[in-house]
């Protein structure tokens, strides 16, 4: 019976194992929130969050220009990014069930694990050299590049999910095509598409390799679309690798102000999808 | 009836618009890449140098470091995911489960620069001592584990990256184990076997090639990350046996000296870097899908965010 | 067709029955239900389930889909808990033990339960030989000749030795339908059990491997104590010693209606519902 004792012992300690992994995640998770919690919640006040960063060399001063900068670009990046995304996702329910079809899902996929890195060197290639200066622009369509294949994907899912009855509905009251998807099967998947909207903009929103070498940062308040301009995370990468402590705990600030803006959003997400399951 | 005519068509041109814009990316870079692609030639890839004075550029210490902090976050993700992925679909009660999947999810919602700064002041302070004095004392006959011990390295990259692809891998595999049909598993234990031999026997030989999808999806994620590992690698363009040396990944290097770059052959090399890195990554993700779109055919490919 | 009995018709009948079995001889050996209930959930599946399977006889469990026919048969090697939300109450005697104990591991249980199931479901990455010696390789220390002697003599159990001899080391989801399922018995065979639990084992596959499977299993009765769940009245009839009809109540639970040698029960049922079914004027 030893080789049953043995089993035994084997299926317990590996079961416990997998469960030691688990804990092992959610306490990683834990230790990075409660950290930024705990680093930048002294660092939060009203001036924080409305006033500009001063010169350098002089303590104080706030990150509200990287606020406004990230809600511009990431305003950028849904002008450009949603109607292309969803076109495209529409295009994939509704019309592309065929070859074709297939290899657009498919790139989206891979345009998706595309670093993100390279986008924002696409970018720079693409448009900071063509307009020859760094720009909120740039910023926003670099961002919107990365958007796209999140809401044409989780858009076409949700589309998928509305019964063909009620397209067949639609075009029995004579409605042409067209009218029956954008007026009927749309609004039923409105939950869904809104739900990969707002994925698509948590994971932009705290995207800092693609700004680098667009957006590219300024100290400074907007200063127009042809301007660089300021984002949370870039302030967030730049003060924390410098060697100030007042720009450090600055930073942890920042990051505290993303990750909520973040994880809200993501919430805001689970709750929706959990309702509409 | 026009607008039947013209809407097909204009969500076609959107579809249309993500191949072109894939193609657009290669093209793009392969032209502002072409000065340095016609300087180096096939040497890019081997060169060990990266002089911006004299304008010798040669990428191997990056290609190394990319595959060295790679390989490190995938032998430390991959047993923790799977496990983890076991613990939520086989073993978790199921409000449990619920409440570790969504952490796991949050995880993955974390942008890349908050992890950054985490690495920067809490890992990398915690590799340093002990994990590097204990490394060191104990297995420092090993080249892996000798040198200076200043936290910021190769090591504290890979740490860093491995808690990064943590939860795209577990909840991928997690995905994939649950699409294992239970008649399977069911098999399994009617012969007589434990739980955990079902999951070693069954249930993770029918999703391996799922699995193997996934480790590959998180493979890709590493390899292009960029801001954790730019503030923990330390930055250094050589090629160090030892993990606890500075070193430089493509994407850290692009992120590090992409600002300063002066002259257009400098800019032109670290696009190709970039270039090189794209390629990679295609390739990694394109069998990935592939893997994971066989495994989890008839359900859909949500995408992990 | 027969006439049916102007008896009471109810679940005390099987009850009845069972009683007069077990009072008669005294006699524990082979498989015994007493009170069974069993349940997804808040949903109960089985009521009050008693019945008597003997050794080295092939009993045939009948009644249309949803009657609980499958979820009785997975009490009886503990498999219907591994659900989740599942649970069991009531005894399950193995040659007068219960396997309900809290003594009683589930584990070795079914080493001497064996299950065949409704599709056949070889273990895709593995070879037709290890999918057959997988079983034994649970529990170590055997290999070389010993396993592959134990393998052939499972194969050929299963009347499939001859088809696969040459391709030990192909994978069992090359077969076809009708040999993957006789390699599933092979592989359930091959732990050497004691009762061999069969859940619809043909509804997947065409008359002709249909036909092999019964003729297997006639071939096994006299070795193993064979519970089969099946649709079919006509495979019932042609390879079981003995039937039981289940029928779901109005809540939707599982009762054996009837239980009884099997030529009895298809020309002479005690009760209505039974005769019913069996002459097709169900529903």
């Amino acid at each position: 019976m030893s080789t049953y004792a043995t089993r035994k012992a084997t299926n317990w300690i590996m079961l416990g194992l997998c469960g030691l992994c688990a804990i092992t995640a959610t306490v990683a998770l834990i230790a990075i929130l409660s950290y930024t919690i705990a680093k930048g919640a002294p660092a939060i006040n009203l001036q924080f969050l409305t006033s500009l960063p001063q010169p350098v060399g002089e303590t104080g001063g706030g990150i509200s220009n990287a606020i406004l900068g990230t809600l511009l670009l990431v305003g950028l990046a849904c002008v450009i990014g949603i109607p292309v995304g969803l076109l495209a996702g529409i295009y994939l329910s509704e019309f592309g069930g065929h070859r074709f079809g297939s290899v657009v899902r498919f790139t989206a996929d891979v345009l998706f694990g595309v670093p993100s890195i390279v986008i924002g060197m696409f970018v720079y290639a693409l448009v900071v050299i063509r307009m020859g200066s760094f720009s909120a622009l740039s910023g926003g369509i670099a961002l919107a590049f990365i958007m796209m294949p999140i809401i044409a994907r989780t858009a076409e899912e949700s589309l998928r999910l509305v019964p063909t009855t009620i397209r067949e509905a639609g075009l029995a009251l004579g409605i042409p095509l067209w009218r029956t998807i954008l007026s009927i099967v749309l609004p039923g998947a409105l939950t869904g598409v809104v739900t990969g909207i707002m994925l698509g903009m948590a994971r932009v929103a705290g995207e800092t390799a693609p700004l680098l070498f667009t957006a590219f940062g300024n100290r400074l308040g907007f200063q127009g679309l042809d301007n660089p301009v300021a984002a949370l995370p870039l302030q967030i990468y730049r003060y924390a690798i410098s060697p100030y402590s007042d720009w450090q705990s600055q930073a942890w600030g920042a990051a505290l102000v993303l990750i909520a803006l973040v994880l809200i959003t993501s919430v805001v997400v689970r709750i929706l999808t959990r309702k509409r399951r | 009836m026009r607008g039947d005519a013209v809407f097909p068509a204009v969500t076609f041109l959107a579809a249309l618009a993500i191949i072109a814009l894939m193609l657009l990316i290669v093209y793009q870079m392969t032209i502002v890449a072409l000065p340095s692609l016609e300087r180096f030639g096939a040497g890019f890839l081997t060169g060990t140098t990266w002089d911006a004075v004299t304008e010798e550029f040669g990428a191997l210490p990056a290609i190394f470091g990319t595959i060295v902090t790679s390989l490190l976050a995938l032998l430390i993700a991959v047993p923790l995911s799977i496990g983890a992925a076991i613990f939520l679909t086989e073993l978790a009660p199921s409000p449990v489960g619920n409440v570790v999947s969504f952490l796991v999810e949050l995880l993955a919602a974390i942008p890349s620069v908050v992890y950054g700064i985490w690495g920067l002041f809490v890992l990398v302070p915690l590799v340093r001592d002990p994990l590097q004095r204990v490394l060191g004392d104990y297995l420092g006959f090993l080249p892996l584990f000798q040198g200076p011990r200043f936290g910021v390295g190769v090591l504290s990259a890979g740490i860093i990256l491995a808690i990064m692809i943590l939860p795209l891998v577990t909840a991928t595999t997690r995905d994939i184990i649950r699409m294992v049909p239970s008649t399977q598993k069911e098999a399994m234990l009617a012969l007589g076997a434990t739980k955990w031999e079902t999951i070693w026997r069954a249930v993770l030989p029918y999703g391996r090639s799922g699995i193997v999808g996934a480790i590959i999806l998180g493979l890709g994620r590493a390899l292009g990350e960029t801001m954790a590992v730019t503030m923990v690698i330390g930055n250094a363009f050589k090629i160090s046996p030892s993990l606890f040396a500075p070193g430089q990944t493509m994407a850290s290097q692009i992120a590090s000296e992409f600002a300063e770059a002066t002259s257009d052959l400098y800019i032109s090399a670290l696009i190709e870097i970039g270039l090189v890195l794209l390629g990679i990554s295609l390739l990694v993700n394109i069998m990935a899908r592939l893997l994971v779109w066989r495994a989890t055919r008839g359900v859909g490919g949500r995408l992990k965010t | 067709m027969i006439k049916s009995s102007p008896l009471p018709t109810g679940v005390t009948v099987p009850v009845r029955d069972e009683e007069r079995k077990v009072s008669n001889g005294g006699v524990q050996e082979g498989l015994v239900s007493i009170g069974l209930n069993a349940w997804y959930g808040r949903l109960l599946a089985i009521r009050n389930i008693n019945i008597h399977f003997e050794p080295k006889h092939v009993t045939a469990i009948i009644g249309p889909s949803g009657c609980g026919k499958s979820t009785l048969i997975r009490c009886f090697n503990r498999l219907h808990e591994t659900v989740p939300g599942a649970r069991v109450s009531g005894q399950v005697l193995l040659d007068g033990k219960d396997i309900y104990s809290p003594g009683t591991d589930p584990v070795q249980l079914r080493r001497r339960i064996g299950m065949v199931f409704q599709r056949p479901n070889p273990f895709p990455t593995m070879s037709i030989f290890d999918n057959v010696a997988t079983g034994i390789k649970l529990n170590g220390g055997m290999k070389g000749s010993r396993l592959a002697e134990i393998v052939e003599r499972s194969l050929r159990h299963a009347a499939l030795w001859d088809e696969v001899k040459d391709k030990l080391r192909n994978t069992g989801t090359d077969l076809s339908g009708g040999q993957q399922q006789r390699l599933c018995i092979a592989r359930a065979l091959a732990v050497e059990p004691e009762v061999l639990l069969m859940d619809e084992p043909c509804s997947a596959l065409d008359p002709i491997a249909t036909m092999k499977i019964e003729d297997l299993i006639r071939s096994l009765r006299e070795t193993y104590m064979i519970v089969i769940v099946t649709h079919n009245m006509q495979q019932a009839a042609r390879v079981s010693d003995f039937t039981g009809f289940m029928l779901a109540a109005e809540d939707r639970a599982g009762e054996l209606i009837e239980f009884g040698p099997t030529p009895q029960m298809f020309t002479n049922p005690k009760d209505k519902r039974t005769e019913d079914y069996i002459t097709g004027r169900f529903g």
